[in-house]
């Protein structure tokens, strides 16, 4: 792999993480999480993608890859089903 | 041909299952992803009880994260990204068999890496003399939020704790991988163990990515 390509996606994780910081203190209401959480995937997506060599793997790599996040995502969700569901609390 | 004169002239590194170095190299990266699936999930335990809390109690969470410094928080940021870089680089380095170089980059990673749990003690020793360590002495400045504040500060010692302690789990690795690249035991036909203490090394800054902004930068907006 050309080295170019990891001193391109170092000096964008760089700018995403300046930008995050300077987002942070701007008051943007809900966005700010939403904001924050963005540039978080987007930067490791980056380096899964590019320093992790996933872009470049068998689909077997993909699989596995794909497959943690979506446990992930169901350990998530399904604990935010009940947190989230609970009547009796009030949120904010 | 005999196979005992096959087993003869293989590669010294290559163990008995695989019929090449490269299908061994393609196992042994599959592993290591399984291995990182499951660190996910062990990662992913405490961020889904952070969500929770933070959801049930955002004034308190965001006034706990306003009082931990985001100029340390986002200079380890910064050093744990050019750490990521050099290691890439160094896995680059094994690759095209460039030795010097690759012993070179593995203690740069690991000077990167010390400094990152330096700067992480510095911070605790603040939390520390702010008595904003979770138990008896907790005391937060705004007394209405003392509990919950409790709650988000144990959160951040339970997460950035696991995440310094794979920071000197990788700093031992990254120990064994330099020995064995003085040795010669690392060359480009035989480098994966670089690629997958790689892979670990940059897994454990993709939870620092995570952790950063959940932990430094919500709440900033406000007052």
């Amino acid at each position: 792999m050309p080295l170019r390509i990891y001193y391109t996606i170092f000096a964008i994780l760089m700018f995403c993480t300046y930008l995050t910081v300077q987002m942070a203190f701007l008051d943007l209401g809900e966005w700010n999480t939403f904001a924050a959480l963005a540039i978080a995937i987007f930067k490791a997506t980056l380096v899964v993608l590019f320093f992790m060599h996933v872009k470049y793997s068998p689909k077997l790599t993909w699989a596995v890859v794909i497959g943690s996040v979506f446990w992930l995502g169901i350990l998530l969700a399904f604990t935010m089903t009940d947190y989230l569901t609970r009547g009796w609390r009030t949120y904010g | 041909m005999l196979p005992e004169a096959t087993h003869d002239q293989h590669h010294p590194a290559l163990a008995h299952q695989f019929d090449s170095l490269a299908a061994q190299s393609e196992a042994t990266t599959l592993g290591m992803w399984v291995f990182l699936a499951t660190e996910v999930l062990f990662f992913g335990g405490l961020f889904a009880c952070y969500a929770v809390y933070r959801m049930w109690y955002p004034e308190a969470f965001a006034a706990a994260s306003r009082s931990i410094d985001i100029t340390l928080g986002a200079t380890n940021t910064v050093v744990l990204i050019t750490s990521s870089l050099t290691m890439a680089l160094a896995v680059h380095a094994a690759q095209t068999g460039k030795r010097t170089l690759l012993m070179t980059f593995l203690v740069i990673t690991m000077l990167l890496g010390v400094v990152f749990l330096g700067i992480k003690s510095v911070e605790y020793y603040q939390k520390f003399t702010e008595h904003h360590i979770p138990g008896p002495n907790f005391s937060f400045e705004d007394g209405k939020f003392n509990r919950h504040a409790q709650l988000f500060f144990s959160l951040y010692f339970a997460m950035t704790w696991l995440h310094a302690a794979h920071m000197i789990i990788g700093l031992g690795i990254m120990l064994t991988m330099l020995w064995w690249s003085w040795r010669g035991i690392i060359t480009p036909e035989y480098y994966s163990p670089i690629e997958i203490s790689g892979l670990y090394w940059h897994f454990v800054d993709i939870v620092w990515i995570f952790l950063f902004p959940l932990l430094y930068l919500i709440g900033r907006h406000a007052h």
